[in-house]
Parts: C-alpha cells; sequence; structure tokens
C-alpha cells in the first residue's frame, strides 16, 4: 500500500527546525570545536590491559609524574582495559613512549599488556586533517556535478545542501557530546556522503519521472506523490542498513564504536534530509516539467 | 527484462561461481595447492607495527656545498676571475666577482663542468647563483639539485633500512617509499617495535680518529666513555665506508662482548699505516660523534681484522655489529608516525568484527524474509551470493582487509539489499495498473534500473574518493565498500532478476503478491 502522508505541509516545521539545529551546530563546532583525536592534533594513544584490578587514577598519578602535558584516560570497553592519550608536547621524543611504558610497568600493581600503542608526529596530523577535508569537499564536489550531470543544477543545489546539512550537523553532534574525530570518523562522513546522497537521488529521479507525467501538478503535490511513493523503500532501506550499524555499534568492539555511531546518526539524519531538506528546494527553485524539457532527450536513456 | 537467452543464463552463474570460488580459499590451507590467493589481513588485525619515517637532508645539503668550496676556489682561479668576500654559509656561499658576464659562462657551461653539472633528467644544473647587487652573488643548489640530493639521499636510505631491517629477521616486512621525504614500514606480527626504532634511528655514520695531541688538523673535544674529556683530530683515518663484515663476539679473557670486523683492501691498508705510525697514541672509535672507545694502539694492526670494545652488553655489541654490517643512513631518519596492535587485540577485533557481520547479517535476512516472504528469499540468495562475490573479489585481489574493512562489508550487507528492494516497490507499483503480472515485473525491473545505477554510483564515488585520500585501515574501508556495490549491482541486476524470472514464468501470469 503506498502511503499518503502530506509531508509538504510539514516542510515548514521541519525546515526551521533543521535551520535551528544547523546554526547551532556551527556554533558548536566553531565555538566548542571538535574533540579531534591523535589522528589529527598529534599525540600518542595507548591501549593497555591489566591482569590485576586497578582503576583510572592510579594510571593517571603515575602519569603526571612524567610531567607530559595533556594526559587523558579512561576505561575502554571493559574493567581491565584502559585508553591512554598523552599530547604531543615534544615532537621529537622517539623515547616518550618507551618511558611511559616502563614507569606503568613500575608502578602498576599488575602485569600489562600493551595492546595498541600509536604515536602521530604534528606534521603528520596536520597532513591528515588536511587529506581529510580536502577529501570531504572533493565528495561534496564530486556529488554535485553527478547530480548536475544527471539531473538539473536545482536538484544539484538541493541535493548538496542536503549533504551540508548531514555532515555539519553529525559533526555538531559529536561536538556538543565531545566524542572523538579521528580517521575512521571522516570515513564515516564520507559514507553518510554517499548514503544521503543515495536516498536523495531515489526521491529525485521519481520527482523528475512523475514532472514529465503529470505535467499540470504543482511542484508540492508531485514531491508529495513522490515522497509518498518511494516512502516503503526509503524505510525499509533505512531498517536494513540501521540493523547492520546497530550489530556493529553493539558487537564490533570498541574500535568500531566511534564510526558506527556516526553511521547511525547520518542515516537518520540523511534519511530525514532527503524528504526534509532536499524536496522543499525544489519548490524553493519552483521546478517544474518546463526545467527538464530542454534536457528531456538527455536524461531518458 | 525477464527473458534469458541460454547464454546469458550461463554466463551469470559461470561468472557468480567464479569468482565466489576465490572466497573458499581463504578457510583452505593451500599451501600445496595451484592457487594461493588469500585476503591479507591488515595490521589492525593480525597485529604489527607500522612506522613513518621522515628523512632530513639539510645536514647532507650543508655537508654538500661545503665540499663545493675548494673547486668553486678552484675554478675561479684557473680562469683568472677575481673574486672576495667569499663566505661559507648554512646552505649557501657568498662572494664578489669582478667580471659577472664571464663567471656566469664558465659557471652554467654543460663541457666538462665537474663544478656545477647538468642534470640531464631535469633538464637543469646541480648549482644556481643569485645576484645581490654590486657584483655580490651568493651560490646556491638549485630546485632541481636539492631535489636530486633529496631522491638519492631517500633512494640509499629505503636500501639502509631494509638492510638493517632483514638483518633482524622480522617476517614479511614491507618498506616502500611515501611521498619524496618518507618511508614507509610495515612489520606484522612485530610486538615491540622500540628495538628496531632504535636500530632506524641511529644513522650509524662510523670513523676512526687519533686522539690529537696537536691542532695540526683542527680538533673536536668529545667525552669518552669513561667520561674522560678528549681532543680527537677532525682528520679522519678511515670510515664505516671500508668495513665488509661485523660480528659480535665475546673477547676470551674477561667475557666481555665486542665487535670484531673485517675491512676492505684499502681499509686494511689505510689502516695498517696509521696503527704502524702511531703506536703508542690513542685511536678513538667514534659513531655518530660519540666516542664508544679510544684505545691505545699497543702494536700495528695490518691484518685488516679489528675489534671494537665498549662495555657493550652482549645485546648493544650485536646491534652495533648489525648497524655497521648495513652500513650508514645518509641523513638521520625520524619516526613521524607509528601505530603497533598487539596480536591478542588484533583477534579479538577479528572476532568482534565477524560476530557483529554474522548478526548483522541474519538480522537483515530474516527482515527482508519478514517483508517480501518468496521475493524475500530471492533478495536474501543474492545477498549470501553479494557476500560470497565480495569476498572472493577481495581474494583475487588479494586485498588487505582491516577492521574498518570488516564493517565495511558489514555495511555492504545492510545495503545491498536496496538494490532488490527499489525493484520489488517497483513492481508492486506496476502490479497495481498492469493487467499483465509478467509485464508488470518487466517493467519494475527496466524503470527501477535508472534510479539503481544512479543511487549507487553516488556511494561509489564516495568510496573512490575515501581510497583515494584515506590511509591504512581506512582504505581497507574503501576497497570493500567500493567493491560491494560493484558485486551488488550484478547480484541485484543479474542473478536476483534470473530467479525472479524463474519463480514468475512458472506461476504463467497467475497474480503474485509481494
Amino acid at each position: 500500500m503506498i502511503s499518503n502522508i502530506n509531508f509538504v505541509s510539514k516542510f515548514k516545521k521541519a525546515n526551521l527546525t533543521s535551520i535551528i539545529i544547523f546554526i547551532l551546530s556551527i556554533f558548536l563546532i566553531f565555538f566548542k570545536g571538535l574533540n579531534y583525536g591523535i589522528d589529527f592534533k598529534g599525540g600518542t594513544l595507548i591501549e593497555l590491559r591489566a591482569e590485576n584490578n586497578i582503576n583510572v587514577s592510579i594510571i593517571r598519578d603515575t602519569l603526571n609524574t612524567m610531567n607530559l602535558g595533556d594526559i587523558n584516560v579512561k576505561k575502554f570497553g571493559n574493567d581491565s582495559d584502559f585508553l591512554i592519550k598523552v599530547e604531543q608536547k615534544n615532537s621529537n621524543d622517539n623515547n616518550l613512549i618507551p618511558e611511559i611504558k616502563k614507569k606503568l610497568n613500575e608502578n602498576l600493581n599488575s602485569k600489562i599488556d600493551f595492546r595498541r600503542v600509536e604515536n602521530v608526529g604534528p606534521k603528520v596530523s596536520a597532513e591528515l586533517l588536511e587529506s581529510s577535508v580536502i577529501a570531504i569537499s572533493l565528495a561534496l564536489a564530486a556529488m554535485l556535478f553527478y547530480i548536475w550531470v544527471r539531473f538539473e543544477w536545482q536538484f544539484s543545489i538541493g541535493s548538496i545542501i542536503a549533504l551540508f546539512h548531514d555532515v555539519v550537523i553529525t559533526l555538531g553532534i559529536f561536538s556538543f557530546l565531545s566524542l572523538e574525530i579521528n580517521l575512521s570518523i571522516i570515513a564515516a562522513v564520507l559514507t553518510i556522503v554517499g548514503y544521503s546522497m543515495n536516498d536523495t537521488v531515489v526521491i529525485y529521479d521519481r520527482i523528475r519521472e512523475n514532472l514529465l507525467k503529470y505535467n499540470k501538478v504543482s511542484i508540492s503535490d508531485i514531491a508529495n506523490l513522490s515522497i509518498n511513493e518511494t516512502l516503503a523503500r526509503t524505510i525499509i532501506t533505512s531498517i536494513t542498513t540501521l540493523l547492520a550499524l546497530f550489530s556493529i555499534y553493539i558487537l564490533g568492539g570498541e574500535i568500531l564504536r566511534g564510526f558506527s555511531f556516526a553511521m547511525i546518526l547520518g542515516v537518520m539524519i540523511g534519511t530525514y534530509s532527503s524528504i526534509f531538506v532536499a524536496s522543499p528546494i525544489l519548490k524553493f527553485f519552483k521546478v517544474s516539467y518546463k526545467t527538464l524539457e530542454k534536457k528531456e532527450e538527455k536524461i531518458v536513456p | 527484462m525477464l527473458n534469458f537467452s541460454k547464454i546469458n543464463i550461463i554466463l551469470i552463474y559461470l561468472i557468480f561461481i567464479l569468482i565466489s570460488t576465490f572466497s573458499i580459499f581463504n578457510f583452505l590451507n593451500n599451501e600445496n595447492s595451484f592457487i594461493k590467493k588469500k585476503v591479507n589481513l591488515g595490521l589492525d588485525l593480525q597485529g604489527g607495527s607500522y612506522l613513518l619515517l621522515e628523512i632530513n637532508s639539510d645536514s647532507l645539503v650543508k655537508e654538500k656545498i661545503q665540499s663545493k668550496v675548494i673547486p668553486i676556489k678552484k675554478l675561479l682561479k684557473e680562469n683568472n676571475l677575481n673574486f672576495s668576500a667569499f663566505k661559507i654559509g648554512e646552505k649557501k656561499l657568498s662572494l664578489k666577482i669582478d667580471d659577472l658576464e664571464k663567471f656566469e659562462l664558465i659557471f652554467f657551461s654543460k663541457k666538462d663542468n665537474s663544478v656545477n653539472p647538468f642534470i640531464d633528467s631535469y633538464r637543469s644544473y646541480e648549482l644556481d647563483y643569485n645576484k645581490l647587487g654590486n657584483n655580490n652573488i651568493e651560490i646556491l643548489f638549485s630546485k632541481f639539485g636539492l631535489l636530486t640530493i633529496n631522491n638519492a639521499a631517500l633512494k640509499q636510505s629505503i636500501e639502509i633500512v631494509r638492510r638493517r631491517i632483514d638483518d633482524v629477521g622480522t617476517k614479511e616486512p614491507t618498506i616502500l617509499q611515501r611521498g619524496e621525504k618518507r618511508i614507509l614500514v610495515e612489520l606484522p606480527g612485530l610486538k615491540d617495535p622500540e628495538r628496531i626504532k632504535k636500530l632506524l634511528g641511529k644513522t650509524a655514520k662510523l670513523n676512526f680518529r687519533l686522539v690529537a695531541d696537536n691542532n695540526e688538523f683542527g680538533v673536536d673535544e668529545l667525552i669518552s666513555e669513561t667520561g674522560e674529556k678528549l681532543k680527537i683530530s677532525k682528520r679522519i683515518v678511515m670510515s664505516g665506508e671500508n668495513l665488509v663484515d661485523a660480528q659480535p663476539s665475546i673477547q676470551n679473557q674477561r667475557g666481555e662482548p665486542t665487535v670484531s670486523f673485517t675491512l676492505d683492501r684499502l681499509g686494511a691498508q689505510k689502516f695498517g699505516r696509521t696503527t704502524t705510525d702511531n703506536v703508542g697514541k690513542r685511536l678513538a672509535i667514534v659513531l655518530d660523534g660519540n666516542i664508544i672507545s679510544a684505545p691505545n694502539i699497543n702494536e700495528p694492526i695490518t691484518s685488516g681484522n679489528g675489534m671494537i670494545s665498549g662495555n657493550f652488553t652482549f645485546q648493544e655489541a650485536t646491534d652495533l655489529a648489525l648497524l655497521l654490517r648495513s652500513g650508514a643512513l645518509p641523513t638521520p631518519l625520524k619516526v613521524v608516525e607509528e601505530r603497533t596492535v598487539g596480536p591478542d587485540l588484533g583477534e579479538d577485533s577479528i572476532k568482534s568484527g565477524l560476530t557483529s557481520l554474522i548478526i548483522g547479517f541474519i538480522l537483515v535476512i530474516l527482515f527482508m524474509f519478514y517483508k517480501y516472504k518468496i521475493f524475500g528469499l530471492v533478495a536474501n540468495t543474492a545477498l549470501v551470493a553479494n557476500l560470497l562475490m565480495l569476498i572472493g573479489t577481495l581474494t583475487i585481489l588479494e586485498a588487505t582487509l582491516t577492521l574498518p574493512g570488516i564493517a565495511g562489508i558489514i555495511l555492504t550487507v545492510g545495503m545491498a539489499v536496496d538494490a532488490n528492494v527499489l525493484i520489488f516497490e517497483r513492481i508492486k507499483e506496476e502490479l497495481k495498473t498492469e493487467k499483465s503480472t509478467i509485464h508488470a515485473f518487466d517493467q519494475g525491473y527496466s524503470k527501477a534500473k535508472i534510479t539503481v545505477l544512479d543511487a549507487n554510483i553516488t556511494t561509489l564515488i564516495a568510496a573512490i574518493i575515501l581510497f583515494a585520500f584515506g590511509s591504512g585501515p581506512v582504505k581497507g574501508f574503501a576497497i570493500t565498500l567500493g567493491i560491494g556495490i560493484v558485486t551488488t549491482l550484478f547480484t541485484a541486476y543479474f542473478l536476483a532478476r534470473h530467479l525472479t524470472s524463474l519463480i514468475v514464468l512458472k506461476k504463467n501470469n497467475k497474480e503474485i503478491k509481494i
């Protein structure tokens, strides 16, 4: 059964909400900032597992005696696993890691297994940040171009605004919750770009088809019809994707948790934006069958 | 869309079987079999160390410009060019020349110009000069001269790094050039990279220099291993380049670990001459500007064999011997990025990755069956086929599977059904208006085709960009995501469509519900 929900009537409220959250997100990103991990900030990360029961404060106290600068220690997953992050104070010190290891081995009353050790120098982290920004910008530009080729410029603008909306709000939520931004979060953001685009394209495709089919009907009604016609698919695909993602989030281990959380957020926001951001923009541009006419021969293969 | 020729059907299943068969090789112990392809596990899954090293050619440039001083002065004198105010700077030489035109003619001559050679591959001279006004100039390396120095240093560094790592004997190391200044080293299975880091952190420039009793050649004041302040002659008697072998050994009398070395012919001659002329004096053994030891020359050593002692532990002696055997690095190396994963974390990651894959897979399959019943089975068959083909393709490419890569597979599972959902939903719509069931299915497939393509190409674009810009584990994610899209399109549009056609044609145009 094809649903018949009046989405268009909710556009105004939804857009207002989107704009508020979008602006809030920008404020958060600029003023609260993003919690960059060592990939982008440089520094040292150590994941360790202790055999005996120890608590966070012993580790913190031990490291504080070493005068390492900003230190962050927290439990990681279960009770015996800990994650230590040390800000890069002295970038040239290749002895830092063995010294930390030695000190911890001496001071903690337990056998310690160093499960993961990462160290990213300031130059490399700056480069990683730069290439991540380039990658996301390039992905957005590529999408813009693809939609422009396949559809019309109005569609292209609509989809890119929806993508911006998704990326900015996802990062805004990460800023709000002070969640770490690392390389795998960037991978998640790029995948969100792909997924959200995918969702938008399905609706746009239908809008284009319906515009040509019912050329007397207004864009509002066309958008409403198209969203309803594709709604079942939108929901089912979101559900299967979310099933897979929740499976990673819950069972995939601590390392994938941030990644899967970002993806879950992104899939939800992306699904919402295809309906409530990408479609209203076509209405704003007063897209009609005439918009498509010039290119009609090209579009329908 | 529902009619398949026999050739088509055979082709579809042949491709499917061919590719998916490869996925099985990962679970066989195929050491001896004909095909040895397997998916490689990334360092984050099998454990190991990743090091990114950077060379710094500044000191080399300084050295090289200094080595130009005498040849340039000689060149100027030979050509009767008057010069004054000759100064040696960090990376350039400055001087005043009376006849600049003539200088330029000589300085940039392609013939027999050993001072400023023309580099054919770059079509540029090694050196360049800037006019500072008032006939003052500065001579410095040209852009391509610097590049040549840098590239030669990088190439040589990679070679030395390879020798040192091979000598330590880690299994299957990967050593690659990354950009213009960096070397990537991957050491699977290595739990603690500290020893390797220490070995790579030393340039290991070895010199034999006499402890000076006058200032004839200039001296360096260095602290010896015993804390003694020694004046060491700047003149190098012999350097590490003359070593052909070095081995750790135990000195019999005291059981002290030492390094014994063997010199080449030229080295043996030099060493023999020096030790003969200087019996009773002390010879300092200097490594990277530090004195290892400064023993007395008791008697001439002409055999070309010698020994270095210096309060070593056996491990230190072993490492020093290794460094001397492998030769000196042209510039110091700095570790600019390091990632080490212990083997049990890798194992845990594989376990949790596989668990979430299996559970995610089951959830999606159950949901699709609940939603589409018999066609859910079609979609699920396509999904299983998709997974087999995805792993098969990864095997054929011998791609590296990382933890994010596993996440990419799970995500593919979740998103792959989208193609079939799009098609099924479209057929549902068509069924409402079409009287002929077969026709409705046919229409559903052809109308959904463009949408499916458009939708998947966008994700493919994201995957390609991620592959181009991502590093390490993230690249693994991009690979599985990208290949997943291709296999998804294949299984949805060929396998699932064929299975659907079998069902529809069997029902012979009777009403079918999706």
